[in-house]
């Protein structure tokens, strides 16, 4: 049985629908990538995993348990933290605040406010800082830093490098390895495919809302992803 | 002198229209709802209290300590029952159960009490005051009445601030969605609003029928208050609220010692100029996406 296991799901926005019958699994420990194009429903994907979006039909198993009908402040207990695409830090919350609203769920781990600010310096500096106050790459620290104050078991990152300068890219991941060093299991969304690639254990790319190409990294060819990303 | 005791007066009443607005502008402030019926909540926990003093045989004051519990344990369960269905369909919904709990309310209150006016008799202390001077004195009600807003705004401001689930209220009203993934249950932030604001309002209701007489049909002016004070303040500020019902009892003071059949229509006036020059209010914080 795998750690997450999400079988054949439709997932719908209203009328729209984005996810159609999706399957993926996860192994504890891993670092999973999931690349495709614009709209292909990674971010849909991640948070009917984080428990946003409830799907319409298909299954979701997390840690043993039927997970498909949780909502999201259930998953976050049960030890599921996602980063949201955007970011999303509380603009009424210093940065402090914004991570300590992180630990809310009380789940007990190795992650403190202290530790984090081991991880990320430069917030422990900012900590009275507004939490939009902040550079992007900043905020994203904050993004990170609140996701891992739930001491989550599974962590989503969706987009974590988007509009940043590719220095703050590089530091950024080197965080996100030392996270699945220690054990937790990662799954990233990567519009950059090459990254997504090397840094994950395995992948799986959407295309339209369907899973086009699934497998290690190591084992398909610049063309095979192409056709996947693209379609054609 | 005439005129400092006016503002005297009428800045004590700001206390009481604070008291008012603070929990409307909580409900806003956290979920967007706009509560029609919170006028007649008011009323309601008067009578409550009325009920409780004739049935006890306890002071009006002392009604504080079971009413707003009760009241509490009510507006915590209005929203957990009834209000939270209707999240995330808009507007209207909302709109349309307060109205109509609005009318519910009213119609109760005159099935158990009678359209008649009431009062709380809390003795001697209904009329008591602190000469100032030969001119001037400040009654004891009004000013118990502003010292409870102010210590009513800032227990909220600490439990905003310090508490871990005050801030979960002010990311609930960030950004609920984003608020659910962090383990927050915003449903259970929006039912502890209301009880907030509910309990809030026992305290108004209470210490507006000690002032003066009520009746089962008031609400609805009380409502046209609160909506001013936080008009004039400025959404999700705690203490524009309190400025704003400040504003409010100076204007309609001020224009009823010029003409006696003003004071209703100064404060509206005064509500009016501040919608035409600051929509917002004059010290905002609600941020609004």
């Amino acid at each position: 049985m795998s750690f997450l296991s999400v079988d054949n799901i439709n997932v719908f926005y209203n009328e729209f629908q984005a996810l159609f019958g999706v399957s993926m699994t996860v192994e504890k420990g891993e670092t999973v990538a999931i690349i495709g194009s614009n709209g292909a429903g990674k971010s849909t994907l991640m948070r009917t995993i984080a428990g946003g979006l409830i799907p319409s039909q298909g299954s979701i198993r997390y840690d043993g348990a039927d997970t498909a009908e949780n909502s999201a402040f259930e998953m976050n207990r049960l030890g599921v933290a996602l980063v949201p695409e955007g970011r999303k830090i509380f603009p009424s919350l210093s940065v402090e605040e914004n991570l300590k609203i992180g630990g809310y769920s009380n789940r007990a781990g190795q992650w403190t406010l202290e530790k984090v600010y081991e991880l990320f310096p430069i917030l422990k500096e900012r900590r009275n800082n507004g939490g939009t106050d902040l550079s992007g790459g900043q905020q994203q620290m904050v993004a990170i830093g609140r996701a891992l104050m739930s001491n989550p078991d599974l962590i989503l990152m969706d987009e974590v490098s988007l509009g940043l300068a590719p220095i703050i890219v590089n530091e950024i991941y080197t965080v996100v390895r030392q996270i699945a060093q220690t054990g937790t299991t990662v799954i990233l969304v990567e519009q950059d495919v090459n990254r997504g690639l090397k840094e994950a254990d395995r992948f799986y790319c959407l295309l339209e809302g369907k899973v086009s190409l699934a497998g290690n990294p190591a084992d398909v060819t610049q063309d095979q992803i192409s056709k996947a990303y693209f379609g054609l | 002198m005439q005129w400092i005791n006016t503002l005297v007066q009428g800045i004590l009443l700001g206390g009481l229209y604070a008291l008012y607005g603070t929990g409307l502008s909580l409900i806003f402030g956290v979920m967007r709802i706009v509560n029609l019926a919170h006028g007649d909540f008011i009323m309601l926990g008067a009578f409550m209290s009325l009920l409780v003093t004739s049935m006890l045989g306890l002071p009006p004051l002392i009604s504080i300590a079971i009413v707003v519990p009760v009241m509490f344990l009510l507006g915590f369960l209005l929203q957990r029952g009834i209000l939270n269905q209707t999240i995330g369909k808009g507007l209207m919904p909302p709109l349309v159960i307060t109205f109509g709990l609005s009318i519910i309310v009213q119609n109760v209150l005159q099935m158990g009490f009678s359209a008649d006016s009431q009062g709380l008799d809390a003795g001697a202390l209904e009329t008591a005051s602190i000469p100032i001077n030969d001119q001037i004195s400040i009654g004891i009600m009004p000013l118990i009445t502003f010292i409870v807003a102010v210590a009513v705004l800032a227990g909220l401001q600490l439990f905003f601030n310090r508490t871990k689930v005050g801030q979960a209220f002010r990311a609930t009203s960030d950004d609920p969605e984003t608020a659910e993934l962090m383990g927050i249950n915003s449903r259970q932030i929006y039912a502890l609003a209301m009880g907030i604001s509910f309990a809030i309002v026992a305290l108004a209701g209470i210490l507006l029928g000690i002032r003066t007489n009520f009746a089962p049909t008031d609400g609805p002016a009380r409502l046209i208050f609160a909506f001013e004070a936080v008009i004039i303040g400025g959404l999700g500020s705690l203490w524009g609220t309190l400025a704003g019902g400040i504003i409010l009892g100076l204007s309609q003071n001020i224009g009823a010692q010029i003409n006696p059949t003003w004071f209703q229509l100064a404060g509206h006036i005064v509500t009016l100029i501040v919608l035409a020059v600051r929509p917002t209010g004059l010290f905002a914080r609600t941020r609004d996406s």
